[in-house]
């Protein structure tokens, strides 16, 4: 055991501008050896600014950084990683088509000159991986690992270049539940090393589990230090939004209807030509959301992208309101009754170069009542956004700002609003709150039905899918947040593979059930 | 650069930058004349007199300035679809030998029928040769770049043939001089003058027109919607049901057909009132194919300011022989001063969408990673990367 008492890493007095943004201000952080301390905050709260600060990424206008209590500057990654910080990325860093011991290697000198040296390589990684359980073959090749693994070798990589730091990145994101109860034991391992870890997440139950202390961030600014103990979920939301958050929205029981959206024995291939809907059986009725779990990759996106057109079937059908749409053409499904809400936002959903108006006009753009002989008829367009930002309580400054200018939850909303302003019988909506915050640094206010509630951008989005599936639109959800899952679904699916392996009431599922059949374990009473 | 400026003021200087930019590039220029041991001072008034200075400069300029504002308002439609059209030079030489074919075969007619007819049939043998590479493009993924260059080389070819065969004027044949060129094509397809001027026809006022029409086209109508979305973000375009192969072959078939049209009226309104050939396409087109595009990156992909681009760069290219004369320089000069313009008024162009963009009212902070799919797509990612294309947004600014 080190010497635990002095911190290997103190932040202090840290801020960093942006143009129009102060970004990090007067931050004071630190690290003491063997422990955990979580970064806690929403999204543009300062928490990836601090630790790429402190990864030598951005300079910091303001404060000092002291690794073993001395002053260090850093100016690049490098400088990071010769004091003994790591950085587990949240996109890897890695060459697919090169080994495990190549990639870990990849930067570094060697002690053979200028030829490789990956068998000492090769036997340091099997110590580390031995050491800490991460089982890792090093001469595997990275594109056939699994996202689980891919994560180790950034882990090994660190501990190779002997990093005391450790910062992660939103480590679990990625990860099944129990690939995340794996990560833990390795993370605890190491702070057993007497290794100090940064750990970055909105995952308020991870965060109480792992964590030793827990600083959260709002605005750029530390709103609470405080250890592990006697916190709660709720307290912590309410440290990182500034006032209580509900944490699962209310909801009526669903009276589903006919079926409006049905998919039979669906096959599709993915872009590297193997098959990602794999003979997939659904159906949705009016009046409910079906949630699909899974981790990304099972063939959710394939999924979601033939339903709406996009991808060609090999075999099977899909009918929207009764109608077979199996093969047509987007404009078509949507003419159906379909409506869709794709993952990627900014590179699918929206335009970002396109102001606010345009983006909302996107689906409608030739329909007669906008047009006078042919040309726009500026001043009803205008009126119908102006409707849908009110509505959907879209935060811009004008009509005619730049969608890609406001932010990921604002951006949604130009999204839904679009999707949602047709009535659509059948909604697809992949991700539909990823990267958006769930409690935001900017308040919505708005009445709903009965109530008048502070809405965050997430809490809106929920409340108005629960407003659409009340009035009757079938509602296809495909999420990786199981709270998401868990609190806004009717019945939730799982796929594994392309294939549902079951489909369970999340009023009586649990987590660790679901869990496992998103790793592709089949329990008896699914 | 945290400058106070009101949205007026702010809007002004952004607007002025292309401006500084031509001035900038002068002075650079100022220096190589100098070097070159010539008065700048003199050597540019002579050339400003050239290009604008009297009414047969100021005609030499528009003249100049009709092919590339045709081909410019071409290059705008394509761009704003993000298709690369390099290809306005055979389309001008494809548009020249459709608008010959039309007058020397068609049955005589009044002028007011022939000339629609003739430039409508430049219109449709430059549209065919942008329809073949949009095709392409949209429905096998045939880079465009290198089939519009590919079919300007076909181009020349072609009208070598033509023009040395079946289109000869028999005069050539029966001198025995076989120069490569069209016989006269006859008077009623003959573009009218404007203002009783010997010179000056009524193309350029057609291209103003085409112009005009084309910024309604892009901005006023669900076609120009369409087509405005394809170019910025091809995927959203297609999650939201527009027909993007369409649109992309539509946009490269409208770009030829202007382009084609330059062409009509390179022949119709030239003064030889024929076409010839000396084996390459810059001797027909003076090299508007390429300076088209020049203009139109100047003119800010806006077709309305392409109209004042265009006009400049005629000025240069006219004012630029009056400056080779006045200060005996080599013409190799005239044409590193249009490069220089264009690289300034291209580099200058990222501060102008800056000053545009970087306006931490209208900044919301942006999410920290996640939704920008870069490592690095902070607060900085959306700031300075506000036109990821490089290219300009006048779009709906009132002008």
């Amino acid at each position: 055991m080190t010497d635990r008492s002095s911190p290997i890493l103190e932040m202090k007095g840290i801020t960093k501008r942006f143009p129009g943004v102060l970004a990090n201000d007067n931050v004071d952080f630190d690290v003491y050896p063997g422990e955990v301390h979580t970064l806690l905050g929403e999204n543009g709260a300062g928490k990836s600014t601090l630790v790429k600060i402190l990864y030598g990424l951005y300079p910091a206008d303001e404060g000092e950084v002291l690794i073993d209590g001395e002053v260090v500057s850093l100016d690049s990654p490098t400088d990071a990683i010769e004091h003994g910080v790591g950085m587990i990325h949240q996109h890897f860093m890695l060459v697919p088509t090169l080994t495990v011991a190549e990639n870990v290697s990849l930067g570094l000198k060697s002690s053979r000159g200028a030829l490789t040296d990956l068998k000492a390589v090769s036997e340091r990684i099997l110590e580390l991986s031995n050491e800490y359980g991460l089982d890792l073959d090093p001469s595997a090749v990275v594109w056939q690992l699994s996202v689980g693994e891919r994560q180790r070798v950034e882990i090994i990589k660190a501990l190779y270049r002997d990093a005391r730091l450790l910062i992660l990145d939103e480590p679990t994101a990625v990860l099944t539940p129990q690939e995340v109860d794996q990560l833990f034991v390795t993370l605890r391992k190491l702070t057993d090393d007497g290794r100090g870890l940064i750990f970055i997440s909105h995952k308020l139950h991870e965060v109480l589990a792992l964590s030793t202390r827990i600083t959260v961030l709002r605005r750029g600014a530390v709103t609470g230090q405080i250890p592990v103990e006697g916190a709660t979920r709720e307290s912590l939301a309410n440290m990182m939004v500034g006032r209580a958050v509900k944490l699962t929205p209310d909801k009526l029981p669903a009276e589903p209807g006919e079926i409006a959206l049905k998919v039979q024995d669906l096959i599709v291939m993915g872009d590297r030509g193997v098959i990602a809907v794999d003979g997939l059986n659904l159906s949705v009725r009016r009046g409910e959301i079906l949630g699909i779990a899974g981790v990304s990759g099972n063939g959710q996106r394939e999924l979601a992208e033939t339903i709406a057109g996009l991808r060609q079937s090999e075999s099977g059908t899909i009918e929207v309101a009764g109608i077979d749409v199996t093969g047509a053409r987007p404009r078509k499904i949507r003419d159906a009754g379909l409506a869709y809400v794709p993952e990627e936002r900014m590179r699918e959903g929206a335009i970002g170069d396109f102001t606010v108006w345009e983006n909302l006009l996107l689906i409608d753009y030739s329909s007669p009542e906008y047009l006078r002989s042919g040309f726009f008829k500026f001043g009803a367009i205008k009126e119908h956004s102006q409707d849908l930002v009110d509505t959907f309580d879209i935060r811009t400054p004008s009509l005619e700002t730049s969608c890609g200018s406001l932010s990921g939850g604002n951006i949604q909303k130009v999204i839904m609003a679009r999707e949602l302003s047709s009535s659509p019988t059948v909604l697809v909506a992949s991700q539909p709150t990823r990267g958006v915050d769930i409690g935001a640094a900017e308040y919505i206010h708005r009445r709903l039905i009965d109530t008048r509630n502070e809405l965050t951008d997430a809490e809106f989005i929920h409340a108005k899918l629960i407003e659409h599936r009340n009035a009757c639109t079938a509602i296809l959800m495909i999420s990786e947040d199981l709270d998401e899952i868990f609190g806004l679904s009717d019945r939730v699916a799982v796929i594994y593979e392309g294939k549902i392996m079951g489909i369970v009431d999340p009023e009586t599922a649990t987590r660790e059930e679901v869990g496992l059949m998103m790793a592709g374990i089949t329990t008896t009473n699914a | 650069m945290t400058l106070n400026l009101t949205d007026q003021q702010r809007r002004i200087v952004a607007y002025s930058i292309p401006v500084l930019a031509v001035f900038a590039a002068l002075l650079f220029g100022a220096i190589m004349l100098l070097l070159l041991g010539a008065n700048p001072i003199e050597g540019y008034s002579e050339m400003f007199i050239g290009a604008f200075g009297s009414g047969d400069a100021l005609i030499a300029t528009i003249l100049r300035a009709t092919p590339l504002l045709f081909v410019g308002t071409g290059i705008v439609i394509a761009f704003r679809a993000n298709v690369i059209n390099i290809g306005a030079e055979g389309q001008m030489v494809l548009g020249g030998l459709f608008t010959v074919m039309a007058a020397l075969y068609l049955p005589s007619m009044p002028s007011l029928i022939m000339i629609p007819l003739v430039l409508l049939a430049g219109v449709i043998g430059g549209g065919l040769w942008g329809f073949i590479p949009g095709w392409l493009k949209a429905y096998l993924k045939v880079n465009e770049i290198l089939s519009t260059i590919m079919l300007n080389i076909v181009a020349v070819q072609l009208m070598s043939y033509l023009l040395r065969g079946p289109l000869i004027d028999p005069q050539e044949i029966e001198r025995g001089t076989r120069i490569p060129q069209s016989a006269r094509l006859p008077e009623s397809s003959d573009l009218p003058m404007l203002f009783g001027s010997d010179r000056l026809h009524i193309g350029w006022l057609l291209a103003v027109l085409c112009a005009v029409a084309t910024y309604y086209l892009l901005w006023r109508t669900p076609f120009g919607f369409r087509l405005r979305a394809v170019g910025l973000n091809e995927h959203a375009a297609r999650y939201a049901g527009i027909p993007v192969r369409r649109t992309i072959t539509m946009a490269l078939t409208l770009s030829g057909a202007l382009a084609g049209l330059a062409g009509a009226v390179l022949v119709a309104g030239s003064e030889s009132h024929r076409m010839f050939s000396d084996g390459s396409t810059l001797g027909f087109t003076g090299g508007a194919g390429f300076n088209g595009i020049v203009a139109a990156l100047l003119g800010g992909l806006h077709p309305l300011w392409t109209i004042a681009s265009s006009l400049l760069f005629g000025g240069l290219i006219v004012g630029g022989q009056a400056l080779q004369r006045a200060v005996q320089v080599p013409s190799a000069l005239i044409v590193a001063l249009n490069g220089l313009v264009v690289v300034f008024v291209v580099a200058a162009d990222r501060y102008r969408t800056m000053l545009l963009t970087t306006d931490g009212r209208d900044q919301q902070i942006i999410d920290e990673g996640s939704m920008h799919g870069g490592e690095d797509a902070t607060a900085l990612g959306s700031v300075y990367d506000p036109a990821p294309k490089g290219t300009h947004s006048y779009d709906n600014e009132d002008l």
